[in-house]
């Protein structure tokens, strides 16, 4: 609260002074990207390619747009320190694309047809979105069933584990003996074990998943302080109070380190899945796209998958700070 | 500032404690005996320990760390069961916790994924009357006062305030019996001094009866009206001090300073 109200007496004489600086650095942002404009527009393409137009276009608008943002406008506004803090990335992505675009369309110092230009993969989205978002569509609803399916089983057999002797017994050599092979290895078995392949694609994303899930939160539950138990027990508590309310509270940081870790392993059993066994998702489009040669199309496809699997990270960080919100120090993403 | 409590009218209470003069003793310990094994060899921390408590009574059990008092008040708490000898509380056996009977540790052990009010409805929520009592988590919080950090998590707050939330965390369930593990061993000096006040006045408003283990011998003379010392381990009563100063007492009280000297001659330290 005080820091807050110090910053603003202190910045409060300075604030004439910003209001209408250019901000440089999205100046020469925007430089960049109209330069990007014109090296697309007005030098001829070495090659047959598509949208070269459109691309220039749109690079010479964010360029204007930015060029705009770093004269016009209030300087202190948020927008304005949106805009600051993101110029260098601007300027580094311009520049990048660039010289993306000077070695391939431009001169084709980049071998053909395995780096194709920026405006090819742009031409992907445009001319192919059916058949991209469809597969989107197909990994997510087997990445969700897969990944729900383990998380849940790994949850209650990591809590039975790290909570019943008798439980952990049982499993825990079991976990030792077949948890550390990696789920891809149970591929061939899945696919002639299960009916589908797809069942057989859930089942190994589950398992990848389940692990991890299993064995943190019974470390987690294992880790509990004694003395939790102690006062919960002392205030009255029954077994159902102290698992439910003290043991899974407690144990859910670690819980989420799991969580965490299936996720990265559900995403890469899953793209292997449908690369060998399912006839759709990205991981099939991307096979499919390779024997075509279409190597834009599978840019494209990274591209996506990329923006999905990290989507899916930053929303189970959202989760994990709503329900921890009570930690110290969390990592932010 | 304790001087407050006077005003409260129950100051007679603490004057003339009904020592042994109540049908059932509040607390009834005959031939207790308890032992760990520490690598395969039994280990003894208590040997046929044998005190009782009046209701409304406040005993502080002193000696050298480690002795086995904390084990003796887990006993009371049924957090663990005698290997010899009679727990009675009440005049029925303790055979396991119950919240008429709460312990409040050394560290304050909140539940960091909880705010400071559901830490002093825990109790209440276990015992599945939190619907119905809301209303006494307010008023203990009040008790200590910390009403206005209700929302809080533990992690802001200090040590002592901290320490008050276990405190409130015990009383919210207005137990018979208050088992105090060393509560302010972890405070600084200062905290501590106002707290052992905030603790006498606590007791005389309640009206629990309050057995405090402690190896500080002024905390223990300056809350208790029985003080008992125990011998190093296995714990064994070695002597048993009354003090019928009437509260508040002052640290430099005559009195204190003379028990204080005959205590700390008991525990072989007279000399210094």
């Amino acid at each position: 609260m005080s820091t807050i109200a110090l910053q603003n007496e202190t910045t409060a004489p300075a604030e004439d002074r910003i209001r209408w600086r250019p901000i440089y650095a999205a100046l020469l942002a925007g430089g960049i990207w109209l330069a990007l404009s014109a090296l697309a527009a007005r030098l001829p393409d070495a090659a047959e390619f598509g949208y070269t137009n459109e691309f220039a276009i749109v690079a010479g608008l964010i360029g204007v747009a930015l060029a705009i943002g770093s004269i016009g406008g209030d300087r202190t506004g948020p927008l304005a320190a949106r805009l600051r803090s993101w110029s260098p990335w601007l300027i580094l992505l311009g520049s990048f694309l660039f010289v993306w675009e000077l070695a391939t369309a431009k001169r084709l110092w980049l071998p053909m047809p395995f780096f194709p230009p920026p405006q090819a993969i742009a031409e992907v989205f445009v001319d192919d979105y059916a058949r991209l978002f469809d597969s989107v569509w197909h990994s997510a609803f087997l990445l969700a069933g897969g990944y729900l399916i383990g998380a849940a089983v790994g949850f209650v057999s990591g809590v039975a584990i790290g909570w019943s002797k008798a439980v952990g017994y049982w499993a825990h050599p079991i976990l030792r003996f077949i948890g550390p092979l990696p789920a891809t290895a149970w591929l061939p078995l899945a696919f002639f074990i299960f009916p589908t392949s797809w069942s057989a694609s859930t089942f190994l994303v589950a398992l990848a998943t389940g692990f991890p899930v299993t064995v943190l939160t019974w470390s987690g539950i294992a880790g509990v302080n004694k003395a939790y138990y102690d006062v919960a027990r002392t205030l009255g508590a029954s077994n159902r109070f102290l698992i439910l309310k003290v043991a899974i509270p407690a144990a859910l940081p670690h819980v989420f380190v799991g969580l965490f870790m299936g996720l990265g392993g559900s995403f890469a059993v899953l793209v292997v899945a449908e690369m060998l066994g399912v006839k759709s998702g990205l991981g099939w489009y991307l096979q499919w796209a390779q024997g075509w040669a279409a190597y834009a199309n599978m840019y494209a496809a990274l591209l996506v998958m990329a923006i999905a699997c990290s989507g899916l990270i930053t929303l189970l960080f959202r989760i994990r700070d709503w329900l921890l919100s009570w930690q110290k120090g969390l990592v932010q993403w | 500032m304790v001087s407050v409590v006077a005003t409260h009218g129950s100051a007679s209470r603490a004057e003339a404690p009904p020592l042994g003069g109540a049908a059932s003793p509040a607390l009834d310990l005959s031939g207790v005996s308890q032992a760990f094994a520490l690598d395969g060899r039994p280990l003894p921390v208590l040997e046929d320990v044998s005190l009782s408590a009046a209701p409304g009574e406040f005993v502080a059990l002193l000696g050298p760390s480690g002795c086995g008092k904390s084990t003796l008040l887990r006993l009371v708490a049924g957090l663990d069961l005698p290997v010899a000898g009679d727990v009675l509380v009440r005049g029925k056996a303790v055979t396991g916790p119950d919240p008429s009977r709460i312990l409040v540790f050394q560290d304050p052990t909140l539940f960091p994924w909880r705010t400071v009010f559901d830490n002093v409805a825990l109790g209440l929520e276990a015992q599945g009357r939190l619907r119905r009592d809301r209303g006494q988590v307010d008023e203990a919080l009040a008790l200590v006062g910390l009403g206005e950090f209700a929302g809080a998590y533990p992690h802001q707050l200090s040590g002592g305030m901290a320490q008050r939330v276990s405190l409130a965390r015990a009383l919210v369930n207005d137990p018979d019996l208050l088992l105090l593990d060393e509560p302010l061993g972890k405070l600084d000096s200062l905290t501590r001094i106002a707290m052992q006040a905030e603790l006498v006045k606590l007791w005389q408003e309640s009206g629990f009866t309050a057995l405090l283990v402690t190896h500080d011998v002024e905390e223990a003379l300056i809350l208790a009206q029985r003080v008992i010392v125990f011998s190093d381990r296995p714990a064994r009563i070695q002597a048993e001090i009354r003090n019928d100063l009437p509260y508040p007492r002052h640290r430099d009280h005559p009195r204190i300073v003379e028990l204080r000297r005959e205590v700390l001659t008991l525990l072989g330290l007279g000399e210094s």
